[in-house]
C-alpha cells in the first residue's frame, strides 16, 4: 500500500515546527523516524495532510547526564539506545529494552521520542520509561515544561501533549549500581510489538509496569508494595491477582499473558 | 512537489518528487534500480532494505523527502565492497536463495550482521534475521552462508 497524499515541511527550528503545528490547514503530524507513522501511512490507518519533519532541528539527538538526571533527545534512534549510547545501570536497562524493538533496520530510524508521542499501546518505551520514571520535556507556543512520564499516555495513540506542543525530550533518574531492572516481553516472534510487557525498576523505590495493554500501561501498585516489602519475586498467580485487582479490563487469556510477562520481569530484575 | 537531492550508489542525484513517494519507489521507478524490492510495504518484511549512510532501512516506510542529504546504497551498489562480495559467493555455495524476492533484503541485512557483529553464533545471526522473511528456503542455506562469511572474515 501507498501512503495518501500529504504536504511536507522541513523545519529548521523548534519554534518553526511549533508555529507550523499551530498554523496547519487539517491535521498535521510531527514524524520523527517515522516507523510506526509510515507503516500506518502506508496502510492508510493515517492520513496526516501535513508532515513536519524535525530532522533539520537542533538539539534533539543529545545524551547527557546531569547530576541525578539523564537528559535524552527526541530523536535520538533505538539502535544508538542499544549500542550503549545511555551510561550506567539506566543505559544498561534501556539497552535491553532498545535491542527488542523490531529489528535493526528500523532501530536505525526509529526514535524514542517518536515512539512516546505516538503512544501505541504494544510499543515498548511507553512502558519501559514508566517504570523508569521521570519527566517528559515538551515544546510549545510559551516555551518548554514537563510533564511527569506518570500521567503522560493516557490511552492508546493519546497522550498529554497539546496540539501544538512537541515532545523534544525526556529527563531520566540515574539508577545507582544497586539498582534492579527487569523487562520481559511476551510476542510470538523477536522484533514484534508485544502481546504483552512486565516491567521493573527498583531504583529508590520499586516501579512495576503491566503494559501492552488495550489502554495506557499502568502502575501495578500491589506489586511494588510486595517489592517495597523486600519481596524478591511474584509468581504468577499472585501476579494475576495483583493486575486483576486494577480493573484492566483483560479476558482471561490477556490476564495470564500480562502477569507471566509481570512474573518474568521480577524475576529478570533480581537474576 | 519537494526537491530532493542525495547521492545513489555514489552518483549524485537531484529530483523533484511528491512528498508521499516512498524510498523505495523512487530507487525503482524513478531511478530505475529494481533490485530493491517490495514485500509488505508496512515495515514487516525486510525485502526493501537499503543502506543510508551506511546503516540499512527500511526502503518502503521511509519516504524519499526523507532520504534528503544522505546517501543510499542499493543492491546495486556493492559491486566492490568485500563483505558483499563473500556474500553473493557464500549465498550460492549454500543454496541461500531460492526465488530471489527476499535477497537484495537479506543480503543488506546479512552485511549488516557480518559487519556489525563480528563474532555472531547461529542463534545471533537467527534473531538479527527476525525482520528479513524468506518463504522458500527455510533459512538454513542462508543462516549457513552468513555463518561461513564470519568465520572467513575472523580467518
Amino acid at each position: 500500500m501507498k501512503s495518501a497524499k500529504f504536504d511536507h515541511q522541513r523545519m529548521v527550528t523548534l519554534e518553526e515546527a511549533v508555529a507550523a503545528l499551530g498554523s496547519a490547514d487539517g491535521e498535521a503530524r510531527i514524524m520523527g523516524g517515522g516507523q510506526s507513522l509510515g507503516p500506518m501511512m502506508n496502510l492508510r490507518l493515517a492520513q496526516p495532510d501535513l508532515l513536519i519533519d524535525l530532522s533539520r532541528v537542533g538539539g534533539l539527538d543529545g545524551i547527557e547526564v546531569a547530576g541525578d538526571t539523564i537528559r535524552i533527545g527526541a530523536r535520538v534512534t533505538h539502535a544508538r539506545i542499544e549500542d550503549g549510547a545511555v551510561p550506567g545501570v539506566t543505559g544498561a536497562y534501556m539497552q535491553f529494552v532498545a535491542s527488542g524493538i523490531s529489528y535493526r533496520s528500523v532501530r536505525n530510524r526509529g526514535t524514542i521520542g517518536g515512539s512516546v508521542a505516538h503512544a501505541d499501546p504494544s510499543a515498548d518505551w511507553p512502558s519501559a520509561l514508566l517504570a523508569l520514571g521521570g519527566d517528559v520535556v515538551i515544546a510549545g507556543q510559551d516555551g518548554e515544561r514537563r510533564m511527569p512520564l506518570d500521567g503522560f499516555q493516557i490511552g492508546p495513540f493519546a497522550t498529554g501533549l497539546g496540539f501544538e506542543e512537541i515532545l523534544t525530550g525526556f529527563e531520566l533518574p540515574t539508577l545507582g549500581e544497586g539498582a534492579k531492572c527487569g523487562y520481559y516481553k511476551v510476542n510470538r516472534k523477536p522484533g514484534e510489538f508485544a502481546d504483552a510487557i512486565g516491567a521493573v525498576v527498583i531504583g529508590s523505590a520499586p516501579r512495576v509496569v503491566c503494559g501492552a495493554t488495550e489502554a495506557a500501561p499502568f502502575r501495578v501498585a500491589a506489586a511494588e508494595e510486595r517489592l517495597a516489602a523486600g519481596v524478591a519475586e511474584i509468581s504468577v498467580a499472585d501476579a494475576r491477582d495483583m493486575i486483576a485487582a486494577q480493573d484492566p479490563g483483560f479476558d482471561d487469556y490477556d490476564l495470564q499473558i500480562h502477569a507471566v510477562a509481570l512474573s518474568r520481569a521480577v524475576g529478570r530484575a533480581f537474576a | 512537489m519537494t526537491e530532493l537531492t542525495l547521492k545513489i550508489n555514489g552518483e549524485d542525484v537531484t529530483a523533484d518528487v511528491e512528498p508521499r513517494l516512498s524510498l523505495a519507489d523512487f530507487v525503482r521507478d524513478h531511478r530505475r534500480l529494481t533490485g530493491t524490492h517490495l514485500g509488505c510495504e508496512h515495515g514487516v518484511c525486510g525485502a526493501c532494505t537499503v543502506l543510508m549512510n551506511g546503516e540499512p532501512v527500511r526502503s518502503c516506510i521511509t519516504f524519499a523527502v526523507a532520504a534528503d542529504g544522505t546517501e543510499i546504497t542499493t543492491i546495486e551498489g556493492f559491486d566492490d565492497d568485500d563483505p558483499m562480495t563473500m556474500l553473493r559467493q557464500a549465498f550460492h555455495e549454500n543454496h541461500a536463495l531460492q526465488c530471489g524476492y527476499c535477497t537484495p533484503g537479506m543480503l543488506v541485512a546479512a552485511r549488516d550482521i557480518v559487519t556489525r557483529l563480528p563474532d555472531a553464533d547461529e542463534d545471533r545471526v537467527r534473531l538479527e534475521l527476525a525482520g528479513n522473511l524468506c518463504r522458500c528456503t527455510g533459512y538454513v542455506g542462508i543462516v549457513n552462508a552468513i555463518l561461513s562469511v564470519i568465520e572467513k572474515r575472523q580467518a
